[in-house]
């Protein structure tokens, strides 16, 4: 016989349906009024200090089709890499932004601030990232990602030197478009399929 | 302080072809599992500020207190508590759910179950120090819907908890003790592990009723815990 460890098990995810907006966006659901505005309706305020940027993309299931069901959360520390809560963060970087495919389109927006360096836990830096973490009809367990940009140095950030099969690197990494402007899709399945990650 | 690693085996597969738009949303390749980081480790908080008086009660707060919802008036309550069972405070709880009838007021529900007229379907409350939060709601009816032949979904409410570390970001849904639609659904057939599904029905809990007004139903949600170690052999993180 052993003790008992006392330890509970987390609580089983389940999907968050094709409704989830009513509860993390109403309005975006028609149902404005609840409160007096959506959680996390911008991830920056009038005036952050760094570059403003905006990235824009799609979620796509299997056969290639955009999800229009879909919603996103971001999370990221400021320009200068020091995440709302600690000592010293922007006040104008929220860092936090809910954001949902178009539910025609499928098309998603985040405007924010490009995010600044932060450490891995053995004291080197990462590139500069955004997490996401995806929901949606049929995703039975929210996922997982993250956003690094192409016109940064990633070659030494070691959550993408860990990825076994270096042309998968790329499904991580935002393409800029213009000033400003990146493009990052998501692909949930098949060739191309985005690395999620278990952190 | 580095969080426990996900036990996959508390959750479910991302493809179940019981529930069948789990096939073409699911990623086939292993995800890539490593210790978290401060991205993980961080992550947005509320303050009371952004609590209404009324985001906790679904019965009054789409007609902003003037007339009360259809349907039989419950109190949802419970604790949201960590892997080491400490209870998370302050964490901000999100609920969502169908009506009395079983219709969502969404622009995409096209049931044919009338839209309560008094109803919304959303509510959103913060854990006290004890991790405690509470509801006051109708039970929602069960819905059919397009995945089998004649598939319904058991009367539910969707939750939506944030704890206090971006990567203990949790959606789940919680039934209802005595529902025999539970047995017979494939979205919450994808929780294989038996004792994770029972978790997720929250049970008749008389004691916290309130005679002539309400019945209760207890539901204790469980987020992912950070690593108790003397030997944590990196700087203090948040
Ligand atoms: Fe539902």
């Amino acid at each position: 016989m052993t003790q008992p460890l006392n330890r509970l098990r987390e609580t089983a995810s389940q999907t968050g349906g094709p409704y989830v907006h009513i509860g993390c966006i109403p309005s975006f659901a028609g149902l404005a009024g609840i409160y007096p505005e959506d959680l996390g309706l911008r991830a920056i305020g009038d005036n952050p200090k760094g570059e403003v940027i905006e990235i824009t993309g799609s979620v796509l299931d299997g056969t290639g089709m955009a999800l229009r069901d879909a919603m996103i959360e971001s999370w990221q520390p400021d320009a200068a890499g020091v995440f709302p809560g600690q000592p010293g963060a922007d006040p104008e970087v929220n860092g936090f932004c809910r954001f949902a495919a178009d539910g025609e389109t499928g098309e998603f927006r985040l405007r924010t601030v490009k995010p600044g360096a932060v450490p891995w836990p053995d004291g080197r830096m990462q590139a500069p990232h955004i997490a996401l973490w995806i929901v949606a009809r049929g995703i039975n367990i929210g996922l997982q990602t993250r956003i690094y940009f192409d016109d940064e140095d990633n070659g030494a950030d070691p959550l993408l030197g860990r990825i076994e099969h270096r042309e998968r690197v790329e499904t991580l990494i935002a393409k800029r478009t213009g000033p400003g402007a990146y493009r990052f899709d998501i692909r949930l399945q098949g060739p191309g399929e985005t690395v999620f990650l278990d952190m | 302080m580095s969080l426990i690693p996900r036990d996959r085996s508390a959750h479910p597969p991302a493809l179940d072809p019981g529930y069948k738009t789990s096939v073409t949303r699911s990623p086939n390749l292993p995800l890539l599992a490593l210790d978290s980081s401060i991205t993980e480790e961080t992550g947005p908080t509320f303050g009371h500020g952004l609590i209404g008086p009324l985001d906790n009660n679904l019965i009054l707060n789409w007609t902003r207190g003037e007339s009360p919802a259809i349907g039989e008036r419950i109190l949802l309550h419970g604790r949201v508590l960590d892997e080491n069972a400490r209870p998370v405070p302050n964490t901000l709880v999100e609920i969502w759910q169908a009506n009395a009838g079983g219709r969502y007021r969404h622009v995409k529900d096209s049931y044919f179950a009338p839209l309560d007229p008094n109803f919304g379907g959303c509510g959103r409350t913060l854990t006290d120090e004890q991790g405690y939060y509470q509801f006051l709601t109708i039970r929602p009816g069960a819905y059919p819907w397009p995945n089998r032949g004649n598939d319904w979904r058991p009367m539910h409410i969707h939750m939506s908890i944030f704890g206090h570390a971006f990567a203990q970001r949790l959606i789940t849904q919680l039934y209802f003790e005595g529902d025999p639609l539970i047995a017979l659904c494939p979205i919450a057939a994808t929780v294989k592990d038996r004792g994770q599904l029972e978790a997720l029905v929250a049970p008749l809990d008389m004691a916290a009723s309130r005679p002539m007004d309400f019945l209760a139903y207890k539901f204790d949600v469980v987020l992912r815990g950070t690593r108790q170690t003397f030997f944590e052999n990196r700087k203090d993180g948040m």
